[in-house]
């Protein structure tokens, strides 16, 4: 038995119902295209990670990867071009309680939205940002991104690029984010691993996800269909953790460095905010209605919880099998 | 290959025809080269995977995790469970 085209038994045996809207599948990620194997890794991560789903909200900004929102079953939001950060942070602040996920593009996040990803990091906001990496704007015709490399035709650039293209670790790091990471739309396991991470930990966690984008990036570019660059992304990554993210930028075509390249503890704003104020008020001083150690001992209850979802998680066999 | 007397584990594939777009991430990158294009067409033109040596899975859900139109999952048989060989 290996074919099932019964589509309304395939939605329900499927791994991916409840935490995909099924309903809208087939999605409108083109052939080849990367994001799908990242939103695989992403539902995986949080089965495992035994996080509540109802405290778990989904935030994209506009683009191809911006669609991510709309195809998770959980709280989430679709949001204007490059503001999905600040809606973040605003929801956030506004509920300490939730868990805050970014999933967009580099285009929607350091292109349009820079300013708002410096200062999330800067500010060391308790979100973990999924940033896929595609080297061009796929959804509006394909022009050129800040992380576009040098040399690579674009529809604004179709003599080649000429721009000096962003590092996104370099300035995710220099910016603040305690937790930095690049692996590839290939490397599945390696990036559920870091969702994972990301997901039990405190701070701006920031991951960038470099995957192919076929009928933009690679047409215009003669660089083959996304099996090829898959291949490419095998031959031609290294992983260096730990690295200097200074030494992380991309050429065209050439070596991507990947790994794991900071990992570092800071106060996060919120505590930032507790300290100060504690300082200034004294220890009656409240927000959102309770004192700073009722909030952490709730704090702790929730974190024994996932830990207990965790282990259930872990210990049931793993997704499908 | 198997380290040491590790049991091997067997996993049923189960494709949907009708979700896939063809981009043979499934077939080029299954460890085990369970899947391969087959000849046929689904409804919207693309060549969907078939399992060509289904004997041969191995339950990695590796060809589940990297599939991007989520038409694939992997099962693991009913006596797939870890554990050890007596050799």
């Amino acid at each position: 038995m290996s074919t099932l085209n019964d589509i309304a038994q395939f939605k329900q045996v499927s791994p991916m119902s409840g935490i995909l809207r099924m309903e809208r599948m087939p999605h409108i990620w083109c052939p080849g295209c990367g994001i799908g194997s990242e939103v695989n890794s992403f539902a995986e991560a949080i089965r495992r990670s035994g996080i509540d789903q109802d405290k778990l909200t989904v935030i994209s900004g506009i683009g191809c990867t911006g669609r991510v929102a709309g195809y998770s079953n959980f709280d989430s939001i679709h949001t204007t071009h490059g503001r999905a950060i600040p809606v973040a942070t605003g929801m956030h602040l506004a509920n300490p309680k939730l868990k805050v996920v970014v999933f967009s593009g580099e285009g929607d996040l350091s292109g349009i939205g820079g300013n708002h990803l410096i200062h999330a990091a800067r500010r060391n906001m308790d979100m973990v940002v999924i940033c896929n990496n595609n080297f061009t704007y796929g959804m509006t015709g394909g022009q050129v991104t800040p992380t576009t490399p040098g040399g690579a035709i674009a529809s604004t650039t179709p003599y080649g690029n000429y721009e000096y293209p962003f590092s996104l670790p370099f300035l995710a790091d220099a910016a603040g984010a305690t937790y930095v990471a690049r692996w590839t739309s290939v490397h599945a396991r390696n990036v559920t691993q870091a969702i994972e991470e990301a997901l039990a930990r405190k701070g701006f966690s920031f991951i960038e996800i470099i995957s192919p984008c076929t009928t933009l990036y690679l047409r215009r570019n003669r660089l083959g269909d996304g099996v090829d660059w898959l291949q490419y992304f095998q031959e031609n990554t290294v992983i260096k953790h730990g690295c200097d993210t200074r030494e992380t930028a991309i050429d065209y075509q050439g070596k991507i460095v990947i790994g794991k390249f900071v990992d570092k503890q800071k106060p996060t704003y919120l505590e930032s905010v507790d300290k100060r104020y504690v300082q200034v008020v004294g220890d009656d001083y409240q927000l959102y209605g309770k004192t700073v150690p009722e909030r952490e001992a709730e704090e702790k209850a929730e974190q024994e919880r996932i830990a207990a979802r965790r282990a259930a998680a872990l210990a049931e066999p793993e997704a499908g099998a | 290959m198997f380290f040491n007397n590790l049991k091997p584990l067997h996993g049923n594939v189960y494709v949907n025809e009708t979700w896939c777009k063809g981009c043979g991430f499934c077939v080029q990158f299954c460890p085990t080269n369970v899947l391969d294009i087959s000849p046929g067409y689904n409804a919207k033109g693309y060549h969907p995977p078939y399992a060509k040596t289904p004997e041969r899975c191995h339950n990695c859900l590796y060809c589940q995790m990297i599939c991007p139109e989520f038409a694939i999952f992997v099962k693991g048989d009913d006596e797939c469970v870890k554990g050890e060989t007596n050799q």
